[in-house]
């Protein structure tokens, strides 16, 4: 049995360590674990609720949405804020931009040297690529030359003694199995997909300002005044050319994304059956129509367990709970979870001090608490959404998804696996792309129509506001579901937590014993070469790891027993 | 290097280098030297350490388009350290960073992103079981130039604000003594991160910085001296409420909590991706993230700056820059009083700072 620990492991956000015994050439066992943290939820205690969301989108820059709707979404449930339709399609299009832009630079630039073998595409024929290019998708930038001119450009990084970002790759694994054709085209696409990400994004700094961090939410609506009439303003020639962008983009996850994530899924049809884990699935659900009731939701909210696929269970967010059993903090009894409202926060270091070689996996070993649902481990993210909207019967849903199976001569059951989250990644950004149109259209009719608001005011001063409030603000995150909570006193923050879907499924062991999703999807992944473990590297990337967001906080009183608190990041 | 001749033509490559002689307000003779610089047979190392992160800068600096991001981390640079973007991971990704202090010993640049935790020995931030600390002790005192990167590794950050659970500091902080050219900002701009490494390839130095080791080119004017709402303020013509007429007509942020007065930052001239747009030109007031201090000196955020005598009509904006100063401790770098420091490389690698230079 060989003990193996990966640390750094790159090509995600943030720091995480991932340790495994091999034996038999087979992942035996694994434990993942975060090796950082930084305090967010200490830090956002008895400031004003209404900054909260300009810190807590500092969770991550990745993610940079993300956190700031769920924010402003908890303290708006708090204080009875609602705000109005421009402000929610605005919200919507930021959003679906994050999924899109997120995805992509996913799929490419942090998955794609999982399946690509970047040495091998200099030794591509450029006119075989070209024909391969062509016939999956109809994307202009295909042609032999073109395919010459990268290829020659790779080759002279990577033979230049300076190989840079490329240096140390896993280049000639025997579990890389991608023509040097499919690689040449993969890497033509990660580089035309670095500068593309540039202009997606343009659409949330049209919004918000700027990205990474777009500055424009508030609680109540958003802070991007709405005027045909006005330059200072968001206006029709704003507008057109955000459609433009947004059209843009749909054309490239169509002609570029998609065929690609459809050739490495079907060149390595064995990872359909690695990475399962434990096949619970669980989405918060979002994307509400005007009518905002849950039913409406583009992605449904519930659960799914095998083997019971076709039946959604009713989500209650009062059975979420976490375990420190194995994490670095202490309760007084650690055989009990406690719901995120009520949890505490007791940081105990446990681990060895640095510089260390290996945790000591059989105590605590990680940053992350374990959230369980009613004591269940749970998945989050795009496989979880597609399936239970899929078991919801969502019809756009349905058909995508059906139309990929039979693509890839697929059943619903091979999606719990590793290429199953690459592909439902894929169909979901499919999707979203189409949904941002939407969304647009949305807004410049509803502009169209004379309605300017982007704001309820009524709710911004803390005297509007009851003394004591609770509020719960959800998000259906492109990593899967982000939940954060806010209690409120006397106009200040009481106390304020989310649990993140990073901490879902980088979670590590809880009370009973129960592998962390990361875990239990490695569990017999083939390990051809225990000192490359490229194909560990596969299954954890799968997740989409974002490790600033799914560290809890510690609470630097140390040893008192404190009302909620804690837990989050 | 393969800079001009393989990826862009001529013409892209001399736009870009004069795109960059007028973000560091060179005057146009200097094209010619950026060029040159940039087309050197060895391209310029460079390692990048996260640490007390959220990666948004490093997503800022993806955001660079001229050169575009892909020649820039591809074709103009060498960086042999990057946990986001390196194809390495494990062993042998700290194998490339050890390699790289060994081989290119006071030649490589150093960008760091996010804060330095610095209490209980480092815990809060472990890569391949080192701290964080550690690391940027081994990697930033054998650099050519240090450049931090955001507001967490200016000064701490976010994780830095009350109460400062883990001991976070910036970079300078952490390892006193050392020399370093801060691009704080939160992010900072893709632009301005570009701007100071080609003035770096280009003159062989940094670019001249105020008191705060931050380069004049990008924080040496005031946001409200730049403003396109400015004749708004000096009118007497404010927003008061979200999405009220004033709001729509693009009037002065300032009774909603803006913190261009006091906030030194060319966004307001270069604005942010692509120059599509810029926080003030989108409706919400600056938070003025290129500041120390900012989490906690500018919060709540929403509530308008300190009244200053006069304000208003006949104030002028360094008179309100001046009142800030006096109630904020942290902004020293105001007009008048900027000491500029010309930053000089250091020739020869420094011994590291002993261990007790981290504070906590």
């Amino acid at each position: 049995m060989t003990r193996i620990a990966i640390d750094p492991v790159t090509r995600i956000e943030g720091h995480l360590r991932i340790e495994a015994t091999v034996e038999g050439g087979k992942v035996a066992d694994a434990w993942s674990s975060s090796t950082m943290f930084r305090g967010m939820e200490i830090v956002l205690r008895k400031r004003d609720p209404r900054d909260a969301w300009l810190f807590a989108q500092r969770i991550c820059g990745v993610c940079t949405t993300v956190h700031a709707l769920a924010s402003v979404r908890a303290v708006e449930d708090a204080v009875g804020s609602n705000p109005p339709l421009n402000a929610r399609l605005i919200r919507d299009v930021i959003a679906g931009t994050q999924y899109v832009q997120d995805h992509v630079i996913h799929f490419y630039h942090l998955h794609a040297f999982d399946w690509v073998d970047v040495a091998s595409a200099t030794k591509a024929d450029p006119a075989a690529a070209s024909r391969l290019a062509q016939s999956i998708s109809a994307w202009p930038k295909s042609s032999p030359g073109y395919f010459q001119e990268i290829r020659d450009k790779i080759a002279a990084i990577v033979n230049s003694g300076q190989p840079g970002l490329f240096a140390n790759g896993y280049w000639g694994h025997p579990a890389y199995r991608l023509s040097p054709e499919a690689n040449l085209v993969l890497v033509a696409h990660y580089l035309e997909a670095l500068d593309w990400q540039r202009e997606i994004v343009r659409v949330q700094a049209i919004l918000g300002g700027k990205n990474p961090h777009p500055q424009t939410y508030l609680v109540g609506g958003m802070a991007i005044p709405i005027d045909p009439d006005s330059q200072a303003a968001l206006n029709f020639a704003r507008l057109d050319e955000e459609r433009t962008i947004l059209e843009s983009a749909k054309t490239f996850v169509e002609q570029v994304y998609l065929p690609d994530a459809v050739l490495v899924a079907s060149h390595y049809p064995e990872w359909f059956g690695y990475g399962a884990g434990h096949k619970t699935y669980m989405a918060y659900g979002d994307f509400p129509q005007p009518s905002g009731d849950v039913s409406s939701y583009r992605f449904a909210r519930g659960i799914v367990r095998y083997p019971n696929e076709a039946g959604v269970d009713a989500f209650d967010p009062a059975k979420i709970s976490e375990y420190v059993t194995r994490s670095w903090y202490a309760y007084p009894d650690e055989r009990v979870g406690l719901h995120p409202s009520r949890g505490e926060t007791n940081p105990t270091y446990t681990g060895p001090q640095p510089p260390f070689e290996f945790l000591n996996v059989n105590d605590k070993y990680s940053w992350l608490k374990a959230p369980r649902y009613d004591g269940e481990v749970m998945e989050v993210g795009p496989l979880a959404r597609l399936l239970v909207s899929y078991a919801a019967g969502r019809p756009d849903i349905k058909n995508v998804l059906d139309g990929a199976l039979r693509t890839l001569k697929l059943q619903r059951a091979d999606l719990s696996s590793t290429l199953g989250r690459v592909v439902a990644r894929a169909l979901e950004t499919q999707l979203m792309s189409g949904w941002l149109l939407e969304w647009h259209d949305e807004l410049v009719a509803n502009v169209a129509n004379g309605d300017l608001a982007v704001h309820d005011g009524s709710r911004w001063e803390p005297s509007s506001w009851p003394a004591e409030c609770e509020g719960w603000g959800s998000h259906e995150a492109p990593r899967g579901s982000l939940g954060h909570w806010v209690r409120i006193e006397s106009g200040a923050i009481a106390n304020y937590q989310a649990v993140m879907p990073t901490t879902w499924n980088a979670s590590p062991r809880d009370a009973r014993g129960m592998r962390g999703p990361y875990e239990a999807a490695l569990l017999g992944t083939p390990v051809a070469d225990p000192q490359r473990p490229l194909e560990i590297l596969r299954t954890v990337h799968s997740f989409d790891p974002c490790m600033a967001c799914a560290v809890h906080v510690l609470d630097p009183d140390g040893g008192l027993v404190v009302r909620v608190e804690d837990d989050a990041w | 290097m393969s800079f001009a001749a393989d990826s862009l033509d001529r013409r892209t490559f001399i736009t870009f280098c004069a795109t960059m002689a007028a973000t560091l307000a060179l005057p146009e003779s200097y094209v010619p030297a950026i060029a040159k610089a940039l087309q050197s047979a060895k391209r310029p190392v460079l390692v990048w350490l996260a640490f007390s992160d959220c990666a948004g800068c490093t997503e800022s600096f993806l955001r660079a388009s001229n050169p575009t991001v892909s020649d820039l981390i591809l074709n103009t640079l060498s960086i042999n350290y990057h946990e986001t973007l390196m194809a390495a991971s494990g062993e042998d990704a700290e194998a490339l960073l050890s390699r790289t202090v060994g081989d290119d010993r006071g030649r490589y640049i150093a960008v760091v992103e996010g804060a330095i935790p610095t209490k209980d020995n480092g815990v809060y931030c472990t890569i391949g079981g080192r701290s964080a600390i550690d690391i940027a002790r081994e990697v930033c005192s054998n650099a050519a130039a240090v450049i931090t990167v955001g507001a967490c590794a200016f000064f701490g950050g976010w994780p830095a604000s009350r109460p400062n659970p883990t001991g976070a500091v910036g970079l300078q902080d952490a390892l006193r003594g050392l020399k370093v050219i801060n691009l704080p900002g939160c992010p900072p701009n893709a632009v301005n991160i570009t701007a100071t490494l080609v003035h770096f390839l280009t003159f062989g130095e940094m670019p001249d910085t105020d008191a705060q080791s931050r380069p004049l080119f990008a924080y040496g004017t005031q946001i409200h001296d730049s403003c396109e709402r400015r004749a708004h303020y000096d009118a007497g013509e404010f927003v008061d409420a979200w999405g009220d007429e004033a709001h729509r007509k693009g009037w002065c942020l300032y009774k909603m909590g803006c913190k261009g007065p006091g906030t030194y930052h060319n966004c307001a001239s270069v604005r942010w991706n692509d120059g599509t747009s810029w926080p003030i030109g989108a409706g919400h007031g600056c938070i003025g993230c290129s500041e120390a201090g900012f989490w906690d000196e500018n919060t709540p955020f929403y509530r308008r700056l300190p009244d200053v005598p006069g304000f208003g009509v006949q104030t002028t904006a360094n008179e309100v820059g001046l009142g800030i100063v006096a109630v904020t401790a942290t902004a020293v770098a105001v007009h008048g009083v900027i000491s500029i420091v010309r930053d000089r490389l250091h020739p020869e690698p420094v011994d590291p700072p002993p261990p007790s230079a981290g504070k906590s």
